[in-house]
Protein backbone atom coordinates (compact mmCIF):
# COMPACT_ATOMS: atom_id res chain seq x y z
CA UNK A 1 0.00 0.00 0.00
CA UNK A 2 1.64 2.95 -0.88
CA UNK A 3 1.61 6.38 1.39
CA UNK A 4 -2.05 8.86 0.55
CA UNK A 5 -1.26 11.50 -2.07
CA UNK A 6 -0.64 14.86 -0.99
CA UNK A 7 -2.47 17.51 -3.26
CA UNK A 8 0.31 20.15 -2.57
CA UNK A 9 3.18 17.86 -3.63
CA UNK A 10 1.29 16.89 -7.21
CA UNK A 11 3.50 18.02 -10.30
CA UNK A 12 2.24 17.82 -13.86
CA UNK A 13 4.53 14.56 -15.56
CA UNK A 14 4.59 12.39 -12.31
CA UNK A 15 3.57 8.91 -12.51
CA UNK A 16 1.21 8.16 -9.49
CA UNK A 17 0.57 4.11 -10.24
CA UNK A 18 1.77 2.07 -12.64
CA UNK A 19 0.50 -1.42 -12.98
CA UNK A 20 -0.13 -4.76 -15.20
CA UNK A 21 -3.77 -5.99 -15.30
CA UNK A 22 -4.22 -9.82 -16.35
CA UNK A 23 -8.00 -10.04 -18.03
CA UNK A 24 -8.51 -13.45 -18.30
CA UNK A 25 -12.17 -14.94 -19.65
CA UNK A 26 -13.24 -15.88 -16.07
CA UNK A 27 -12.83 -12.06 -14.90
CA UNK A 28 -14.71 -10.90 -18.55
CA UNK A 29 -17.76 -13.35 -17.43
CA UNK A 30 -17.78 -11.74 -13.65
CA UNK A 31 -17.64 -7.90 -15.23
CA UNK A 32 -20.23 -9.47 -17.53
CA UNK A 33 -22.48 -9.95 -14.38
CA UNK A 34 -21.49 -7.15 -12.23
CA UNK A 35 -21.95 -4.93 -14.74
CA UNK A 36 -25.05 -6.50 -16.93
CA UNK A 37 -23.61 -6.35 -19.91
CA UNK A 38 -23.76 -9.96 -21.67
CA UNK A 39 -23.04 -9.26 -25.08
CA UNK A 40 -21.74 -12.64 -26.47
CA UNK A 41 -18.91 -11.38 -27.85
CA UNK A 42 -17.47 -11.29 -24.12
CA UNK A 43 -17.63 -14.79 -23.73
CA UNK A 44 -17.93 -17.13 -27.09
CA UNK A 45 -15.44 -17.22 -29.47
CA UNK A 46 -18.01 -18.89 -32.30
CA UNK A 47 -20.08 -15.74 -31.89
CA UNK A 48 -17.80 -13.46 -32.06
CA UNK A 49 -16.07 -14.74 -35.10
CA UNK A 50 -19.61 -14.89 -36.84
CA UNK A 51 -19.60 -11.11 -36.61
CA UNK A 52 -16.35 -10.58 -37.70
CA UNK A 53 -13.99 -10.28 -34.97
CA UNK A 54 -11.34 -12.35 -34.13
CA UNK A 55 -12.48 -13.55 -31.01
CA UNK A 56 -13.64 -13.03 -27.56
CA UNK A 57 -12.82 -9.41 -26.82
CA UNK A 58 -13.14 -7.60 -23.07
CA UNK A 59 -15.56 -5.21 -22.83
CA UNK A 60 -14.24 -1.65 -23.60
CA UNK A 61 -16.06 -0.59 -20.57
CA UNK A 62 -13.85 -3.46 -18.29
CA UNK A 63 -10.60 -1.80 -19.63
CA UNK A 64 -12.20 1.34 -18.60
CA UNK A 65 -13.08 0.71 -15.55
CA UNK A 66 -10.02 -1.60 -14.33
CA UNK A 67 -7.44 1.40 -15.07
CA UNK A 68 -9.70 3.74 -13.22
CA UNK A 69 -9.03 1.28 -10.50
CA UNK A 70 -5.57 1.92 -10.90
CA UNK A 71 -5.62 5.57 -10.01
CA UNK A 72 -8.72 5.18 -8.08
CA UNK A 73 -6.62 2.84 -5.23
CA UNK A 74 -3.61 5.60 -5.64
CA UNK A 75 -6.30 8.24 -5.01
CA UNK A 76 -8.06 6.30 -1.57
CA UNK A 77 -9.64 8.72 0.76
CA UNK A 78 -7.30 11.95 -0.32
CA UNK A 79 -9.87 12.88 -3.03
CA UNK A 80 -13.10 11.82 -5.10
CA UNK A 81 -13.75 11.09 -8.71
CA UNK A 82 -15.50 14.21 -10.32
CA UNK A 83 -14.80 13.39 -14.27
CA UNK A 84 -13.92 10.15 -15.78
CA UNK A 85 -13.86 9.53 -20.06
CA UNK A 86 -12.10 7.36 -22.69
CA UNK A 87 -12.48 6.68 -25.94
CA UNK A 88 -12.56 2.79 -27.05
CA UNK A 89 -9.71 3.18 -29.75
CA UNK A 90 -8.13 -0.58 -30.12
CA UNK A 91 -9.89 -4.02 -29.20
CA UNK A 92 -8.48 -6.07 -26.07
CA UNK A 93 -8.91 -9.91 -27.48
CA UNK A 94 -8.63 -11.85 -24.83
CA UNK A 95 -7.08 -15.45 -24.90
CA UNK A 96 -8.61 -18.38 -23.48
CA UNK A 97 -5.83 -19.84 -21.90
CA UNK A 98 -2.97 -16.77 -21.05
CA UNK A 99 -5.99 -14.30 -20.94
CA UNK A 100 -4.81 -10.50 -22.53
CA UNK A 101 -2.25 -8.50 -19.75
CA UNK A 102 -2.76 -4.83 -20.27
CA UNK A 103 -0.34 -2.22 -18.72
CA UNK A 104 -1.81 1.12 -17.22
CA UNK A 105 0.08 4.07 -16.05
CA UNK A 106 -1.74 6.79 -14.29
CA UNK A 107 0.33 10.26 -14.73
CA UNK A 108 -0.52 13.63 -13.56
CA UNK A 109 -2.00 15.77 -16.78
CA UNK A 110 -2.83 18.92 -14.93
CA UNK A 111 -3.25 20.54 -11.90
CA UNK A 112 -5.69 23.33 -11.07
CA UNK A 113 -4.76 24.94 -7.75
CA UNK A 114 -7.46 27.08 -7.27
CA UNK A 115 -9.88 24.41 -7.72
CA UNK A 116 -7.87 21.68 -6.14
CA UNK A 117 -8.57 19.00 -8.74
CA UNK A 118 -5.86 17.06 -10.50
CA UNK A 119 -6.30 15.54 -13.94
CA UNK A 120 -4.69 12.04 -14.29
CA UNK A 121 -3.96 10.86 -17.91
CA UNK A 122 -4.36 7.01 -17.90
CA UNK A 123 -2.13 4.93 -20.88
CA UNK A 124 -3.44 1.64 -21.09
CA UNK A 125 -1.02 -0.56 -23.38
CA UNK A 126 -1.73 -3.83 -24.51
CA UNK A 127 0.66 -6.22 -27.24
CA UNK A 128 2.96 -2.48 -27.65
CA UNK A 129 0.02 -0.44 -29.00
CA UNK A 130 -2.87 1.57 -26.51
CA UNK A 131 -6.25 0.48 -26.52
CA UNK A 132 -8.25 3.72 -24.59
CA UNK A 133 -7.79 7.11 -26.17
CA UNK A 134 -8.00 10.20 -24.18
CA UNK A 135 -8.49 8.34 -20.94
CA UNK A 136 -8.49 10.93 -17.98
CA UNK A 137 -9.73 11.01 -15.04
CA UNK A 138 -10.34 14.00 -12.65
CA UNK A 139 -9.69 13.66 -8.74
CA UNK A 140 -11.26 16.72 -6.80
CA UNK A 141 -8.90 17.11 -3.22
CA UNK A 142 -10.20 18.04 0.03
CA UNK B 1 -28.90 4.05 -40.85
CA UNK B 2 -30.09 5.63 -37.23
CA UNK B 3 -32.63 8.53 -37.99
CA UNK B 4 -31.46 11.76 -37.57
CA UNK B 5 -34.95 13.34 -36.51
CA UNK B 6 -34.17 11.39 -32.56
CA UNK B 7 -31.20 14.04 -32.07
CA UNK B 8 -33.07 16.66 -29.45
CA UNK B 9 -35.19 13.64 -27.62
CA UNK B 10 -35.92 13.19 -24.63
CA UNK B 11 -36.69 9.88 -22.89
CA UNK B 12 -39.21 9.04 -19.71
CA UNK B 13 -37.29 8.73 -16.87
CA UNK B 14 -36.19 5.65 -15.95
CA UNK B 15 -37.64 3.56 -12.96
CA UNK B 16 -35.58 3.97 -9.24
CA UNK B 17 -32.66 1.92 -9.28
CA UNK B 18 -31.66 1.17 -5.71
CA UNK B 19 -27.81 0.74 -5.18
CA UNK B 20 -26.89 -2.07 -3.14
CA UNK B 21 -23.98 -2.93 -1.30
CA UNK B 22 -23.38 -5.67 -2.04
CA UNK B 23 -23.55 -5.00 -5.95
CA UNK B 24 -21.36 -2.51 -5.39
CA UNK B 25 -18.77 -4.88 -3.87
CA UNK B 26 -19.33 -7.08 -7.33
CA UNK B 27 -18.86 -4.52 -9.52
CA UNK B 28 -15.34 -3.33 -7.75
CA UNK B 29 -14.16 -6.56 -7.96
CA UNK B 30 -15.03 -6.93 -11.28
CA UNK B 31 -13.39 -4.42 -12.06
CA UNK B 32 -10.10 -5.18 -9.92
CA UNK B 33 -10.04 -2.09 -6.77
CA UNK B 34 -8.82 -2.72 -4.03
CA UNK B 35 -9.80 0.50 -2.80
CA UNK B 36 -11.35 -0.63 0.96
CA UNK B 37 -13.75 2.50 -0.22
CA UNK B 38 -15.62 0.56 -2.25
CA UNK B 39 -15.98 -2.20 0.20
CA UNK B 40 -15.64 -1.61 3.92
CA UNK B 41 -18.49 0.45 5.15
CA UNK B 42 -16.15 1.46 7.72
CA UNK B 43 -13.51 2.82 5.76
CA UNK B 44 -16.25 4.76 3.72
CA UNK B 45 -17.61 6.03 6.87
CA UNK B 46 -14.47 7.04 8.08
CA UNK B 47 -13.70 8.73 4.99
CA UNK B 48 -17.20 11.09 5.21
CA UNK B 49 -19.28 8.74 3.55
CA UNK B 50 -23.12 7.15 4.83
CA UNK B 51 -22.00 3.38 3.06
CA UNK B 52 -19.76 2.74 0.84
CA UNK B 53 -19.04 4.48 -2.51
CA UNK B 54 -19.32 2.72 -6.31
CA UNK B 55 -16.24 2.89 -8.62
CA UNK B 56 -16.56 5.68 -11.08
CA UNK B 57 -17.78 3.30 -13.88
CA UNK B 58 -20.33 1.64 -12.03
CA UNK B 59 -22.99 4.83 -13.50
CA UNK B 60 -23.06 2.51 -16.91
CA UNK B 61 -25.06 0.12 -14.49
CA UNK B 62 -27.91 2.49 -14.34
CA UNK B 63 -27.01 3.95 -17.84
CA UNK B 64 -27.64 0.70 -19.27
CA UNK B 65 -31.68 1.30 -18.68
CA UNK B 66 -31.92 4.43 -20.77
CA UNK B 67 -29.63 2.97 -23.62
CA UNK B 68 -32.48 0.12 -23.52
CA UNK B 69 -35.10 2.08 -23.73
CA UNK B 70 -33.42 3.86 -27.31
CA UNK B 71 -32.67 0.49 -28.58
CA UNK B 72 -36.28 -0.48 -28.04
CA UNK B 73 -37.47 2.65 -29.56
CA UNK B 74 -38.35 1.70 -33.33
CA UNK B 75 -38.45 5.39 -34.60
CA UNK B 76 -34.47 5.42 -33.91
CA UNK B 77 -33.22 2.92 -36.10
CA UNK B 78 -30.52 1.62 -33.90
CA UNK B 79 -29.40 -1.91 -34.77
CA UNK B 80 -27.78 -3.84 -31.66
CA UNK B 81 -26.02 -6.06 -33.52
CA UNK B 82 -24.19 -3.21 -35.28
CA UNK B 83 -23.09 -1.07 -32.34
CA UNK B 84 -19.64 -0.79 -30.95
CA UNK B 85 -18.77 1.49 -28.20
CA UNK B 86 -17.04 4.45 -29.16
CA UNK B 87 -16.59 7.10 -26.25
CA UNK B 88 -17.91 7.32 -22.85
CA UNK B 89 -17.56 10.10 -20.27
CA UNK B 90 -18.96 10.23 -16.45
CA UNK B 91 -19.36 13.75 -15.09
CA UNK B 92 -20.31 13.16 -11.15
CA UNK B 93 -21.26 16.00 -8.85
CA UNK B 94 -21.03 13.39 -5.75
CA UNK B 95 -19.67 10.18 -5.62
CA UNK B 96 -22.58 7.04 -5.60
CA UNK B 97 -22.93 5.90 -2.61
CA UNK B 98 -24.53 2.13 -1.20
CA UNK B 99 -28.06 3.38 -0.57
CA UNK B 100 -28.92 5.88 -2.95
CA UNK B 101 -31.84 5.27 -4.87
CA UNK B 102 -31.00 6.40 -8.45
CA UNK B 103 -33.43 7.66 -11.82
CA UNK B 104 -32.06 8.16 -15.43
CA UNK B 105 -33.06 10.38 -18.19
CA UNK B 106 -31.92 10.21 -21.92
CA UNK B 107 -31.35 13.02 -23.98
CA UNK B 108 -30.36 12.23 -27.56
CA UNK B 109 -27.72 15.10 -28.25
CA UNK B 110 -26.33 14.06 -31.17
CA UNK B 111 -26.88 11.58 -34.02
CA UNK B 112 -24.10 12.50 -36.97
CA UNK B 113 -23.41 10.34 -40.50
CA UNK B 114 -19.61 9.42 -40.54
CA UNK B 115 -18.83 7.78 -43.75
CA UNK B 116 -21.65 5.01 -43.78
CA UNK B 117 -22.06 4.96 -40.43
CA UNK B 118 -23.94 6.75 -37.44
CA UNK B 119 -22.69 8.03 -34.47
CA UNK B 120 -25.06 8.74 -31.23
CA UNK B 121 -24.53 10.43 -28.54
CA UNK B 122 -26.72 9.67 -25.39
CA UNK B 123 -26.41 11.64 -22.28
CA UNK B 124 -28.09 9.89 -19.21
CA UNK B 125 -28.34 12.48 -16.36
CA UNK B 126 -28.97 10.34 -12.91
CA UNK B 127 -30.26 11.88 -9.78
CA UNK B 128 -30.90 10.78 -6.32
CA UNK B 129 -34.54 10.99 -4.60
CA UNK B 130 -34.46 13.65 -3.59
CA UNK B 131 -33.78 14.97 -7.23
CA UNK B 132 -30.28 15.90 -6.86
CA UNK B 133 -27.84 15.66 -9.20
CA UNK B 134 -25.47 13.00 -8.98
CA UNK B 135 -23.81 12.12 -12.32
CA UNK B 136 -24.30 12.35 -15.77
CA UNK B 137 -22.86 9.48 -18.30
CA UNK B 138 -22.79 10.23 -21.93
CA UNK B 139 -21.93 7.74 -24.55
CA UNK B 140 -20.83 7.92 -28.19
CA UNK B 141 -21.93 5.23 -29.75
CA UNK B 142 -20.77 3.87 -33.48
CA UNK B 143 -23.55 2.07 -35.40
CA UNK B 144 -21.60 0.48 -38.35
CA UNK B 145 -23.40 0.78 -41.81
CA UNK B 146 -24.37 -2.41 -44.37
CA UNK B 147 -21.44 -3.14 -46.15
Amino acid sequence: MSTAPVFEQLAVGDVVAERDLLLTRDRLVRYAGASGDFNPIHYRDDFAQSVGLPGVLAHGMLTMGAAGSVATDWLGAAGWVQDYQSRFTRPVAVDPEAGATVTVTATVGAVDAEARTARIDLRVVFEGATVLGKAQLVAAFA
Amino acid sequence: MVNPEIQGRVYPPTAPYLVGREKVREFARAVLSESPLHLDPNAARAAGYADIIAPPTFAVVVQEATLAQLLADPDAGVDFTRVVHGEQRFSYSRPIVAGDELTATLTISAVRQLGGHSMVTSSSAIVDAVGEHVVTAVSTLVVRGEE
